[in-house]
């Protein structure tokens, strides 16, 4: 059994409405394979009846359900190394110092998934603030289901082997049955909120650090620029975006430029107080 | 160059072949024992220390706590990466284990990405080396 083009037609122009996702023609098979389960826990015999009774009868509580399969992706702990590794040796230092009367960072992690760079960037910043300092940790997805799960701050066995160091696992861990949970004194500086970056952001008090890694790639070009501007105005002035390896904001959004953090890449806008990064020519 | 070696200690000839086939497409030349004591006599008769070893915790004749707190007695053998790849998942024994000397732990099962992943964190690999 496979998408008929008009089913795929019928999700992909959904999820582009209510999403702004780009489902490009020959991701039939992904989307086949991401509803499955979905068409299942809802009592369908299969894709194509659910897909069927979708189109008699639109359902939002269903097309939630399609927008998380379909958005909901891989993560692991300390994901590509890079971006912490340049918090710790660049970013931070600098921001220490700026903020040395406030003794306060705050970071968001958009498109948090299940929640694991919002716990690294935790333990990151853990490790790296001087005593008497804190921070906060916004985690943000546009699925529901991620949220609950990363709110509950627990990850498997084979999760917790993936990115995290063994001391870094005893130390903030604790086992809870089969899983791992993230101790108290951590999870208590790490919220999760349901957000869709599409849709406009809701009041949110300014970041430090941005983390939107992996998620731009799935918008078209409007999109992206306006993912970013309004990602400019609730960025600190002298503070960093930092987007996936194969992300940029050039052509897409030119109030941003590149600058060198450690051995990666981040964004600033333009005409800011450099904060840890310098300018990559 | 001359490849880093990697010794592997199980005593599931599966998993030791599992091991062998990572850290071979690793670039590494892999030895096998099947104990901490054939490990250890393979240790002595080697000229050249491997760089790493894959050490599973429950084996006959020597497990692989009593090994790694063997290794790291002995001074010849200071410069090895130890890494328990176990079935032990409780968190006094990857304390245990770190305390005798282990440099790292993985949880079977576990994937093969993330065994490149622990090894890139110990800077055995490049980081990216299983995209």
């Amino acid at each position: 059994m496979t998408l008929s083009q008009s089913e795929f037609n019928f999700i992909s122009t959904m999820v582009r409405r209510e999403a702004s996702i780009v489902l490009a023609p020959g991701k039939e098979y992904l989307v086949e394979a991401r509803l499955i389960p979905v068409a299942r826990t809802v009592g369908a015999a299969n894709v194509n009846e659910f897909i069927a009774e979708l189109q008699k009868r639109p359902n939002p509580q269903h097309q939630r359900k399609i927008i998380d399969a379909l958005t909901t992706n891989e993560t692991s702990f300390f994901r590509d190394r890079e971006p912490f590794s340049a918090l710790t040796d660049v970013v931070l230092p600098e921001l220490i110092k700026s903020r040395a009367s406030v003794r306060k960072i705050r970071v968001w992690s958009a498109a948090s998934s299940s929640g694991q760079e919002a716990v690294s960037l935790a333990i990151t910043l853990q490790e790296a603030l001087p005593p008497g300092w804190s921070y906060e940790i916004m985690g943000t997805d546009i699925s529901t289901a991620m949220v609950e799960r990363a709110t509950k701050g627990e990850y498997s066995q084979v999760e917790v082997n993936r990115g995290l160091a063994a001391t870094q696992l005893v130390q903030y861990f604790e086992r809870a049955g089969a899983h791992w949970r993230v101790i108290p004194s951590l999870r208590k500086n790490v919220t999760f909120k349901h957000m869709s970056l599409t849709a406009p952001f809701p009041p949110m008090q300014p970041f430090d650090v941005i983390f939107l890694r992996n998620v731009l790639i799935y918008f078209d070009v409007a999109t992206k620029r306006q993912v970013l501007q309004n990602a400019a105005k609730i960025l600190r002035p002298d503070g960093l975006l930092f987007l996936g390896a194969a992300e940029t904001t050039i052509g897409i959004d030119d109030n941003y430029e590149r600058v060198a953090a450690g051995r990666t890449s981040a964004y600033r806008t333009r005409n800011a107080v450099p904060a840890g990064a310098a300018r990559r020519g | 160059m001359t490849p880093m070696r990697a010794m592997v200690i199980d005593d599931s000839r599966a998993m030791r072949m599992i091991l062998k086939r990572i850290v071979t497409k690793l670039n590494f030349e892999a030895v096998e024992a099947g104990d901490g004591q054939e490990a250890m006599d393979r240790l002595a008769e080697l000229t050249e220390v491997p760089e790493l070893a894959l050490i599973d915790w429950n084996m006959p004749n020597m497990n692989g706590l009593e090994f790694v707190t063997k290794v790291r007695a002995d001074p010849r053998l200071r410069e090895m990466t130890l890494v328990m790849v176990t079935t032990e998942s409780e968190q006094s024994q990857i304390v245990r284990a770190l305390a005798a000397g282990a440099h790292e732990y993985v949880i079977k099962p576990f994937t093969e990405g993330a065994m490149i992943e622990k090894l890139a964190l110990l800077g055995l690999v490049p980081t990216g080396a299983n995209s």
